[in-house]
């Protein structure tokens, strides 16, 4: 047992395993267009990472991590649609100066809830602030009543539904079924070309790690340990002098804060962001990405995301009918046969041969060198 | 104001407690006071309600009415852990111990600091905690056992990590829910060993059916029969009270 308080040996060696794979493997190898998706795709790793310390560590299901994902990318897109409807580019419509999807629905002025989005500390604060206030508002009215389990996993849902109803509904102020799109510049730089994209996949892998570390930090903190505790007996813990709701609240409110921030890349990423990020399909798919990866693993979790993902582009473009049947059965799959994902095939199997091929090696005097860690599986 | 009489002060004063679960009233206005270092124990036959009273003092189960004093605090109004935080600790019939996490880590878990989520997450393992967890370790037999998975111990070992459990938390009031239950022989006289010597400085409030075991430890009994207290004093006292030979030793 070490006393680092952010990794043990092995999670190091597994998290620059993953630097290298990020930061050095993909962009050399892949073209800018395929950079890009993988920058789509790590946005939800954020969402996953959090739901490895909601779902895997606390064992609190929420099937409507959308909803953070959705207000995280839409504070984003706010501020990138305001800045990119100056009067100059605008001048063609009726009110100049105002989004579009505004102008479209008779809308004459700024309404006064977009205004603060022209600041982008405003913007970066409410990214974070928002669905973690929001957040622990869903958690204190249902954890500390005492709802959880399934109940609470059916509310996130309906919280899922509700937003995306009310995103839909809404047109006027929110770009409606189609979004906010024409996303151009952030403070005056261009998102757009190919260099632009570079930079901000750098940028979110480098948001990715931070994320990574904190919640290294409250797995090895007691916190995480409570959570185990508490996932296996609630009681227990509340008869040791902790109050469950709030530890409850506080895993909640991370998994939404991670969800937020890569809503948020999302937005800077792939340009846009629209209510079918928001609703309840894409919040069970992030649940599946982290079951896949390994729920209890925080390294799990991403390259799950990154593979579900990489599947999903490659087949939907050759089977489209056949995918969400695909994505289905994976999930079916994984919880029967492999309820701790690739991160526990990683671990039984995978793993023990690697110290195997280790031990042996070693006791052999001719030199040796690491290649056998470095094939991008899960390492931990 | 009672005038001439100095009311006597309890550690724990239960009055007029009453729960009904759908109209069946599982405790029915019981009454009981139990003094700073006094061992007692509550028996009584299957349903009875022994248990329900230990939900009733640590807050798992809500009264529908009456009041319980500890301290002058009155506790059906207080959370679960604003409970413990008073000094009242329970171990619980089945052994309630987390499987996932090791010897050490449910004790350091149980030890009374850091208990807020950013004390939780500033907790350091230092000296003092470490130390206590030995040292209770070794108490409750498990010293060689600190870095397994608490699943893998047999149930009288489980037994004596929540005892450990609570011992690391220091309570005034210790409530065991039968503490011996399920155990081997040679388990049980350790257990008793243990307990006699955990017992001291605190009152313990315990529930057990071996009567041996009872007649070791009580300084007073406390009879339960369908919600209600049957005979209540010394251990003699209630053997030879004849409703109590009816309802519960007779057999």
């Amino acid at each position: 047992m070490t006393d680092n308080r952010f990794f043990n040996r092995s999670e190091l060696i597994g998290i620059l395993v993953l630097a290298v794979f990020l930061v050095v493997v993909l962009p050399l190898t892949l073209d800018v267009f395929r950079l890009n998706l993988v920058a789509k795709y790590l946005t939800y790793a954020f969402v996953a990472l959090g739901l490895v310390i909601c779902w895997g560590y606390g064992g609190i299901l929420s099937l409507g991590q959308g909803v953070f994902f959705g207000l995280g990318g839409y504070c984003m897109a706010m501020f990138l649609k305001l800045e990119a409807s100056s009067v100059e580019n605008t001048k063609i419509q009726s009110t100049p100066g105002i989004p579009d999807f505004m102008d479209w629905n008779q809308i004459t002025a700024l309404p006064f809830f977009w205004k603060p989005f022209n600041s982008l500390t405003f913007t970066i604060a409410a990214i974070i602030l928002v669905p973690g206030i929001f957040a622990w508002i869903i958690g204190t009215a249902m954890f500390k009543r005492r709802v959880g389990g399934t109940y609470f996993a059916i509310i996130t849902q309906a919280v899922a539904a509700i937003l995306t109803i009310l995103i839909v509904g809404q047109q006027g102020y929110t770009g409606g079924i189609n979004g906010m799109t024409d996303l151009r510049t952030l403070k005056g730089w261009d998102i757009r070309p190919d260099h632009a994209k570079i930079v901000l996949y750098f940028f979110e892998v480098g948001c990715l790690f931070v994320c990574i570390m904190i919640a290294q930090f409250v797995r090895h903190s007691k916190l995480g340990r409570i959570l185990v505790a508490m996932r296996e007996k609630e009681d227990r813990v509340r008869f040791s002098g902790y109050s469950v709701a709030n530890f409850k609240i506080f895993a909640f409110c991370i998994a939404a804060m991670f969800a937020a921030i890569g809503g948020a890349m999302f937005a800077l990423n792939v340009g846009f962001m629209s209510p079918s990020f928001v609703g309840i399909v894409p919040s069970i798919e992030m649940v599946i990405y982290t079951a896949v990866g390994g729920r209890l693993s925080i390294l799990g979790a991403i390259y799950g995301t990154l593979l579900v993902n990489f599947a999903k582009t490659s087949l939907s473009e050759t089977f489209p009918e056949l995918w969400l049947f695909g994505l289905g059965g994976l999930f079916i799959a994984v919880v029967l046969a492999f309820p701790n994902g690739l991160a526990g095939i990683w671990g039984d199997y995978v793993q023990p041969r690697i110290d195997r091929l280790i031990a042996s090696r070693k006791s052999k005097p001719d030199g040796w060198t690491d290649s056998s860690v470095a094939d991008g599986a899960p390492a931990e | 104001m009672l005038v001439g009489h100095q009311p006597k002060e309890f550690l724990l004063a239960v009055e007029a407690l009453t729960v009904s679960f759908d109209g069946f009233k599982a405790v029915n206005d019981l009454s009981f006071y139990v003094d700073e270092n006094e061992i007692r124990v509550i028996i009584g036959p299957n349903g009875a309600g022994k248990t329900t009273v230990l939900d009733l003092i640590c807050g798992k189960t809500k009264a529908t009415s009456g009041s319980i004093q500890f301290r002058g605090k009155e506790l059906t109004r207080m959370r679960e852990n604003e409970i413990v935080k008073t000094g009242v600790g329970r171990k619980f019939q089945n052994p309630s111990i987390y499987d996932d996490l090791t010897v050490f880590e449910n004790l350091e878990i149980s030890y009374p600091r850091g208990r807020s989520v950013f004390g939780a997450l500033t907790f350091t393992r230092d000296a003092a905690v470490r130390d206590r967890v030995h040292e209770v370790a070794e108490m409750i037999f498990l010293k060689d056992r600190l870095h397994m998975n608490a699943d893998l111990l047999s149930h009288g070992q489980k037994q004596w990590l929540e005892i450990g459990m609570l011992l690391i938390q220091d309570p005034d009031l210790l409530m065991l829910d039968e503490p011996v239950a399920g155990m081997s022989v040679s388990e049980r006289a350790k257990t008793a060993e243990l307990l006699n010597r955990i017992i001291k400085n605190r009152s313990v409030l315990v529930i057990e059916h071996d009567m041996k075991f009872v007649e070791d430890i009580a300084h007073k009994v406390t009879v339960l029969h369908q919600g209600q207290i049957l005979s209540e004093g010394t251990m003699e006292k209630v053997k030879n009270d004849p409703k109590v030979v009816e309802v519960y030793l007779g057999h």
